[in-house]
């Protein structure tokens, strides 16, 4: 089986068409959405109608905190976060089913050695961020209690693309993959990998980011594609969404 | 795992024989048990089967360096590693088949001179050192760091490359690294280990020139540079001491020998050679070889100089490296092919300003300058005709050529090729001395015949391993009238 795996789109048609078709042509024969499907970008609804038709089609979808948001916008704080910002104008772009869709997806999904969560295993519902070998060794290891076949754990919620292993020390170590070469990730060891973001890249770079799980071969791609960007920033500043939101996009941050 | 005895069979494969016994691992040789209907046909080349002496029973962290070696051996392409066939289930039954290779150890040379009492000469050690480099960097092209050069697992097949085995202290960039620890640790074969592996440091290319720089300092005198430390005090040793100058043991040893090899030991990465091909280059070239004082002192570094250096080398702690791809990329290996028959000055104007800029200003890439010659030049009998004079006469026009080019920031080298087809021998040199651009005239006036006759640039550019830079003669600005 060669699983796909896409976060973090928010929004973002221009880039999502663009890492689908890519990884179907690579050979892709099942899709995981990790979440975070809304938020930020100027196409919510088209990106939670594209995601219904997959899940329909087969793909595992599990839910991001921006999705929740969407559904459950906060009530308006004196200093509203950025994510804030956009939930309210998200929630109504949304239809009553969409949000209901939304608001229904799972926070994991386990299929055999693979768990599958938005940010970390270690309470899901929290959504703590696994930036360092602490957060990924509290999430896999929360994986394994929820599991014991846990082998892979695979999220997004970053918006870059780590893998944390098992050297020969006691802790885990954070390896920074090269794009688009396939890593072995040998089912005998445990892995936990942030998958970065198809919508919003904040490492520096505009390509849209995510993987390939070659899970016959035991490989995890990270894969990087160019997408049309401008065309994305462009509808951000149409749909009268912060510049700001736009402007992020070219610069990847 | 004990003793596989012939006629064994281990995951369809049929043991030959048992062919080294080492301390880690047993190697056979071994064929495929194919049956008349079923079964993988044999690869076309003998097999030969490493099972390490663990099993993943005996504790996961003694097989991880097994594990390593599977993944990297799989990875690696070309000729000099063997190719990979199958590898075992490392929980199950770990094994790796690969290749066997019919080839002569390294230490067979080491050997032979220590029971002949004769010492190797110069150029055998050479062309050792340099068919090793040539192995070395094509596995640094690859992303890859050997980190266990040593020469009992360096092979040099008949025809006089070489094959590197034995990758499980190796590293690579596109990998996460099984053996890292947080808090980093010496990981090698502490008589040829780098300075900064003692530290910790590992994915340095420049890490197996130094190991190189060992080998070749055997084969040069006998003798260990550093010993065989057992302590890891003994092991800093080599952060801050310069060993013994190679010709204390071996007066007779030439100059450039000593150089070469003094330079692959310098303590810091930066003071080595910047590639592996770069030290190719200059073993392939002993007589343009720059000696500096390094190549003809005879006496070891003053005790002041190593206090100073020992001092600095108490704070010398771990920095990771970049990509090996990364870094030999900075220095690369420009080929510059220059004409003199029918040339104008302008192309040779042109070429020179190309080649310059190709150099990048970055100091470190290295220059061969090349010229092909037709034999008919050198078949008569006179005497301004033989082989030997033209030859000189060329590489005083390529000496001439390549004024102005700085040689202090990159090595520089001038060749003189005879050969009947141009094209074929440009291509051979690129190949065969891992050229990384090739720089040669447009020859824009052929464009007209392109369909018809192939131009040389047209053909070296269809073939070429690497970048090619069609140069057009231009002067610049400043030189029109
Ligand atoms: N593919 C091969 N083709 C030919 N000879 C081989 C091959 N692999 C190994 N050998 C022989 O076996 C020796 C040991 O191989 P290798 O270095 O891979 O094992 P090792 O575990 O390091 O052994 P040791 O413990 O003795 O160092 C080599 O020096 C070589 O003579
Ligand atoms: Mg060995």
């Amino acid at each position: 089986m060669k699983l796909a795996l896409l976060s973090d789109i928010h929004s973002n048609v221009q880039a999502f068409d663009t890492c689908v078709a890519d990884a179907t042509a690579r050979g892709a024969t099942q899709f995981a959405l990790l979440g975070d499907f809304v938020g930020y970008g100027a196409n919510p609804s088209a990106i939670v109608q594209r995601v219904m038709t997959m899940v329909d089609a087969g793909a595992w979808a599990i839910k991001g905190n921006h999705d929740d948001m969407a559904c459950h916008v906060p009530t308006a704080t004196s200093v509203p976060t950025r994510g804030e910002i956009t939930a309210a104008w998200t929630h109504a772009q949304l239809s009553e089913s969409e949000r209901a869709f939304l608001d229904a997806l799972p926070l994991t999904h386990q299929d055999g050695s693979l768990l599958l969560v938005h940010a970390s295993a270690d309470s899901p519902e929290r959504w703590r961020y696994v930036y360092d070998a602490r957060g990924a060794a509290a999430s896999l290891a929360a994986a394994v209690g929820l599991s014991a076949d846990s082998r892979y754990v695979f999220g997004g919620h970053v918006h870059e693309q780590t893998l944390y292993y098992q050297g020969r020390g006691h802790d885990l170590l954070r390896f920074m993959p090269t794009p688009n070469v396939p890593i072995p990730l040998p089912p005998h060891r445990r892995w936990l990998a942030t998958i970065g973001s198809v919508g919003q890249p904040r490492d520096g770079r505009a390509e849209a980011m995510y993987a390939l799980f070659d899970r016959d071969a035991s490989a995890l791609t990270f894969v990087r594609v160019p997408y049309d960007h401008s065309a994305a920033a462009a509808a951000i500043r149409a749909a009268g969404l912060p510049d700001f939101f736009a402007d992020r996009l070219a610069r990847g941050e | 795992m004990k003793l596989l005895e012939p006629g064994a069979t281990l995951d369809g494969f049929v043991v030959d024989a048992c062919i080294h016994s080492g301390g880690m691992a047993h190697i056979y040789s071994v064929h495929y048990a194919t049956t008349a209907t079923s079964g993988p046909s044999d690869p076309g080349f003998p097999m030969a089967m490493k099972v390490p002496r663990m099993t993943a029973g005996d504790g996961a962290e003694n097989i991880v360096g097994f594990e390593v070696e599977q993944q990297i051996l799989r990875s690696l392409k070309g000729s000099h590693v063997p190719r990979f066939v199958a590898a075992g289930d490392l929980t199950r039954v770990p094994y790796l088949v690969m290749e066997y290779v019919q080839a002569k150890q390294l230490q067979h040379w080491l050997d032979e001179a220590r029971e002949t009492r004769r010492p190797l000469d110069p150029a055998t050690i050479a062309r050792l050192g340099e068919a090793v480099a040539r192995g070395v960097h094509s596995l640094h092209q690859q992303n890859v760091v050997h980190h266990d050069l040593k020469p009992a697992n360096v092979l040099i097949r008949d025809d006089g490359s070489a094959v590197l085995l034995d990758f499980g202290l190796s590293y690579h960039g596109h990998f996460p690294d099984l053996l890292a620890e947080e808090l980093r640790k010496a990981i090698g074969s502490p008589t040829w280990m780098a300075p900064e592996q003692v530290v910790g440091v590992r994915g340095d290319p420049r890490s197996d020139i130094f190991a190189i720089g060992v080998m070749l300092y055997e084969l040069a005198t006998g003798e260990l540079p550093f010993g065989n430390p057992q302590t890891s005090g003994g092991l800093r040793q080599r952060l801050w001491m310069d060993p013994t100058p190679p010709r204390q043991h071996r007066p007779d040893l030439p100059p450039w020998m000593q150089e070469v090899i003094l330079r692959c030991l310098a303590p810091e990465a930066a003071g080595r050679y910047a590639s592996a091909a770069h030290l190719a280059g200059e073993l392939a070239n002993p007589e343009q070889i720059r000696v500096t004082e390094r190549g003809t002192r005879s006496k070891g570094t003053s005790w002041r100089v190593h206090f100073k250096r020992w001092i600095k080398a108490v704070g010398m702690a771990y920095k990771p490296s970049p990509l090996p791809t990364v870094q030999i990329d900075e220095v690369p290996i420009v080929m510059v092919a220059v004409p003199f028959k029918g040339a104008t000055d302008v192309t040779l104007y042109s070429l020179r300003a190309a080649a310059q800029r190709s150099l990048g200003s970055r100091a470190g890439a290295r220059l061969a300058c090349v010229t092909v010659i037709s034999p008919s030049e050198t078949s008569g009998t006179e005497a301004a005709k033989s082989e030997a004079s033209v030859h000189t006469r060329y590489l005083e026009l390529l000496r001439q050529w390549a004024q102005g080019i700085d040689t202090e920031k990159h090595q520089l080298s001038l060749h003189v090729l005879e050969a009947g087809d141009v094209a074929q021998a440009l291509l051979d040199y690129a190949r065969g001395n891992q050229v990384n651009v090739i720089v040669m005239g447009a020859a824009t006036h052929g464009l007209a015949l392109q369909r018809i006759v192939q131009t040389v640039p047209m053909r070296v550019a269809m073939d070429a391993p690497s970048t090619v830079i069609l140069v057009k003669a231009e002067l610049p600005f400043s030189a029109l009238a």
